[in-house]
């Protein structure tokens, strides 16, 4: 080692610690990056979730015709609905309605196969529960009658309502062309 | 204080008691309350700090939660570590394993004897003080390698081993940079060390020739090494040791270890501090002994912070160094450094004329402002370079 070299590993490792120090003081005058959630933050953190984002699935039980597209299409079968006849009306009627979040890994192709946009993600995320029970989601509690959609349009002012941000639901995000295509235009 | 016991002694409050008895009672009871008092706090919300700061410089927040900003984090933790259990392992030589906490925390804190935190606020005025600091914090290594060898675990005695290699190396520039204070002020005494400098920066060692100036940041550097701070702390190295040598403990005696290591921090400062930043001098504004007395318990007191500050700063900007890299910087670097600067203040105590002396200290003094100046447009090139969102607020 020459002197030279010796000098100049001398002069380089002050001036990077003199670099690197200026680097981390300017970092107190930073606003840190930590978001605190889920007390100190401004707005509710669903809030500011993105636009696609796949939260913990809910059905509008109001706008579920009953297709059973969503259980066949689930991969892992967390989806499980009864359906029976009612004897004295002659309609048939949700006996349950179950989607076990355990199970369900957030793929959205229930959401995708919805002909009504019904069966949806949420911008919920927070699934804590005391026992493995406590995450299966019964949306049926009651028997319930399936929807039936009307020709020419729902005439009933609240089920329109509903129809029309579950079709909204289904073309901005369940359908991938449908999302872009509003996103471009 | 034996003025004062020795009167107590005469007006019969200990009837009966032998002297030496009362002295030693006595000793024992002070020792508790600056140890749970000062010393255990100053440990504890350095912790915290550390912490704090840390996080701010890595754009986290830190502890924020026990009592108003963490402040109280300390306290949560030693809690939480006393209910802990204390682990003995099987293989392990327990009588060592139990003792060597106690060995590195004695080490630590004997060196407060010797602390000056006022003119007279120090325990003992030991005319050898430096030398006295030199030795105790030497019991560290004893400790360590005891626990490093006691838990019987690769992992903890490979770290006591590298402990002790390299606290036993950065002795020697340590011991070296603190020399040229010594033979600047001509004695060992701390309280001597201080009076020999003057309130005004111009009046410090750090100030006093380009030598000191430099023997100061290798003493720095040394003592960060010795404590086994980052960017030195291969001792502990997680992605190597796991833990290092305390990786087998638990509870309260893992937490000694820290007590130790974060009480070491505020030791540093307070011998930097000492001999090269003038220690408690202050201007003379009062005559009042006991405003003078909290006055230059202040001023030593945020001294030694200032370096402990810059010691958590080290510790957020630089990488950990590989032992052979510590193992250069110490022998190839530090110690041919300190014996240049050690040379260049004794020549320059006997070569250059008194008012030279004055003069260059201003100039250093200035220089050092001037680097100052330009850090501080460096941090502010930082931030323009990276057009962050500001935040000034310590609080969060």
């Amino acid at each position: 080692m020459s002197v030279g070299s010796y000098v100049r590993d001398i002069v380089d490792t002050v001036k990077s610690v003199f670099e690197g120090m200026s680097i981390t003081f300017s970092h107190l005058v930073r606003r840190p990056m930590t978001i605190q959630y889920p007390d100190k933050i401004p707005v509710p953190i669903q809030e500011t979730l993105p636009h696609r984002y796949r939260g913990i699935l809910e059905v509008d039980l109001d706008i579920c015709t009953g297709c059973l597209a969503c259980e066949r299409d689930c991969p892992i079968t967390c989806i499980t609905i009864g359906i029976e006849m009612d004897k004295e009306t002659k309609q048939r009627k949700f006996t349950h309605f179950d989607i076990d979040i355990c199970k369900c890994m957030y793929c959205g192709l229930c959401a995708e196969a919805c002909p009504t946009g019904s069966i949806r993600h949420s911008q919920e995320f927070e699934g804590a529960s005391y026992n493995p029970a406590g995450l299966v989601r019964h949306f049926a509690p009651q028997p319930a009658p399936l929807y039936k959609p009307k020709k020419g349009g729902e005439t009933d002012p609240k089920l329109a309502e509903k129809v029309d941000i579950g079709l909204k639901y289904l073309d901005e995000f369940a359908t991938p062309e449908g999302g872009a295509a509003a996103e471009e235009g | 204080m034996q003025a004062y016991l020795d009167q107590l002694i005469q007006e019969g409050y200990f009837a009966g008691m032998p002297k030496e008895a009362v002295y030693a009672v006595a000793m024992v009871l002070v020792a508790f309350v600056v140890l749970s008092v000062f010393v255990a706090p100053l440990a504890g919300v350095t912790s915290w700090l550390e912490r704090r700061v840390w996080a701010r410089m890595q754009s986290r927040v830190g502890p924020n939660r026990v009592g108003p900003q963490g402040i109280l984090q300390w306290l949560a933790d030693g809690i939480k570590n006393l209910l802990k259990e204390d682990l003995i392992p099987a293989a392990a030589d327990s009588k060592l394993f139990s003792l060597a906490p106690y060995v590195v925390f004695m080490g630590f804190l004997c060196t407060f004897v010797v602390i000056p935190f006022g003119s007279q606020l120090i325990v003992a005025d030991l005319n050898i003080g430096i030398l006295y600091i030199l030795a105790v914090t030497s019991l560290v290594v004893v400790g360590i390698l005891m626990a490093g060898w006691a838990s019987n675990n690769k992992w903890s005695l490979l770290g006591g081993m590298r402990s002790a290699a390299q606290i036993v190396s950065y002795e020697i520039p340590a011991g070296l940079s603190i020399l040229t204070i010594v033979f600047l002020a001509g004695t060992m005494s701390m309280q001597g060390i201080i009076k020999q400098q003057g309130w005004a920066p111009w009046d410090w060692f750090l100030f006093n020739n380009p030598f000191t100036f430099a023997a100061f940041f290798l003493y720095f550097t040394a003592a960060l090494a010795e404590g086994n701070r980052t960017p030195f702390d291969i001792p502990e190295a997680e992605s190597e040791l796991v833990a290092g040598y305390v990786t087998e403990y638990s509870g309260m005696r893992f937490l000694f270890f820290f007590f130790a290591e974060w009480g070491n921090l505020y030791v540093i400062g307070a011998v930097a501090t000492t001999l090269f930043l003038g220690g408690w001098q202050v201007p003379p504004v009062t005559s009042d002994p006991l405003l003078l007395g909290i006055l230059q318990f202040v001023t030593f007191f945020l001294k030694a912070y200032l370096w402990v500050f810059v010691a958590m700063w080290v510790r957020a900007t630089l990488p950990r160094v590989r032992v052979d890299q510590l193992m250069a910087l110490c022998w190839k670097y530090m110690v041919p450094l300190s014996f240049i600067c050690l040379l260049g203040t004794i020549s320059w105590m006997l070569f250059v004329g008194s008012g030279v002396k004055e003069f260059f200290s201003i100039v250093l003094f200035i220089f050092a402002l001037g680097v100052l100046v330009y850090f501080f447009k460096r941090v502010v090139f930082q931030i323009r370079h990276a057009k962050p969102e500001l935040y000034f607020k310590p609080q969060i």
